[in-house]
């Protein structure tokens, strides 16, 4: 295993949408077990996708399971995952291995399905909610090409939705 | 290590402020760092972190064409410390309620005795001028619990303030 290289803002790459993954095999198992050890060098890092590391295949790994008081399903790795449903929004605070020295407010969605694959190409379903969620729905943009920095909302944003109603 | 200066500029709101007051920062040489520049009231506000290019008194002459065309007060100070001294917040802090003299001391004199370091503050004032309604949100870091932080405040919602505490929990993804 090997602890492979962050791409970092503004590194073009960062913003290349990754391609599905065809190929099942020993090289996948591989790179993903690169990628985990990868995350678990960073600063506590609850989620890395492929394309941090500069590979375009559409592979995410999600662990919130350290955090105090989330409820999350533990380590995932999910290969060509998509949302088929979603729900509600909140505000969250977000930062990213990609983009050192910089956190900013986002909103995302609150409870998600979701179909994926297993590394080893079976079909999974599973449903999340709040920050588990949030994370999911970090990484996946990574898969297309996009940094929260992308999404960043003021403050205001919510105090003025708070204005109307 | 860089000095920096911090850049007050206030001025009647108009469009193009930000692209000319920034244009002649840059042909004088300077960086510019973090900033924060907002609408309040007709106004238009900037708070700018600037090094390097132009300094003190230069930066003042620099300034004094472009100052004089928009209407714009300048005021600089030299400061202290520099970028990426980021903290990051742990709980936020909402405030609704009828307006009032005093509502934002009360509620920022309860968080400075938990010892609650204030990193963002934005309110405003909407309802309509017969009745307003006071809003603020607070960004910042406080040690104490959320828990000990809600006792604290309730003491407000006794004077008509309606405050809601949450956790920030940053995400690194
Ligand atoms: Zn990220």
């Amino acid at each position: 295993m090997a602890i492979l290289p962050i791409l970092r803002l503004p590194d073009a790459r960062l913003k290349q949408v990754s391609q599905p993954v065809r190929e099942f095999d020993q090289a996948l198992l591989d790179f993903i077990a690169d990628l985990d050890q990868t995350r678990r060098a960073g600063p506590a890092a609850v989620g890395i996708a492929a394309p941090q590391v500069g590979r375009h295949q559409r592979i995410l790994i999600l662990d919130c399971s350290g955090r105090p008081k989330v409820r999350a399903q533990g380590h995932l790795v999910l290969v060509n995952p998509e949302i088929v449903h979603w729900e509600g929004f909140a505000i969250g605070r977000e930062g990213c291995l990609s983009v050192p020295d910089f956190t900013g407010n986002v909103i995302r969605a609150t409870r998600l399905q979701l179909q994926a694959q297993d590394p080893g190409g079976a079909p999974v379903t599973l449903e999340m909610e709040g920050f588990e969620a949030r994370a999911f729905q970090h990484e996946l943009d990574h898969l297309d090409g996009l940094l929260f920095i992308d999404r960043l909302v003021s403050r205001r944003t919510d105090l003025f939705s708070r204005k109307v109603t | 290590m860089t000095d920096w200066t911090m850049l007050t500029l206030v001025g009647q709101d108009r469009p193009g402020i930000v692209a000319r007051v920034t244009r002649v920062l840059c042909e004088a040489g300077c960086n510019l760092g973090e900033a924060s520049m907002l609408r309040l009231g007709g106004n238009f506000t900037i708070l700018l972190m600037v090094s390097g290019g132009a300094c003190g008194a230069d930066l003042a002459a620099v300034l004094a064409p472009v100052a004089a065309q928009l209407g714009l007060r300048v005021h600089l100070d030299p400061v202290q410390g520099g970028l990426h001294q980021h903290l990051v917040p742990n709980v936020t802090v909402r405030v609704a309620g009828a307006d009032r003299a005093g509502i934002v001391a009360d509620v920022t004199e309860i968080l400075a005795e938990q010892g609650f370091n204030i990193l963002e503050l934005e309110s405003d004032v909407a309802g309509d001028d017969a009745r307003p309604v006071y809003i603020m949100n607070i960004e910042g870091h406080c040690p104490r619990t959320l828990e000990d932080l809600k006792q604290a405040l309730s003491t407000l919602a006794a004077r008509g303030v309606s405050v809601a505490v949450a956790a920030v929990d940053l995400l690194i993804g």
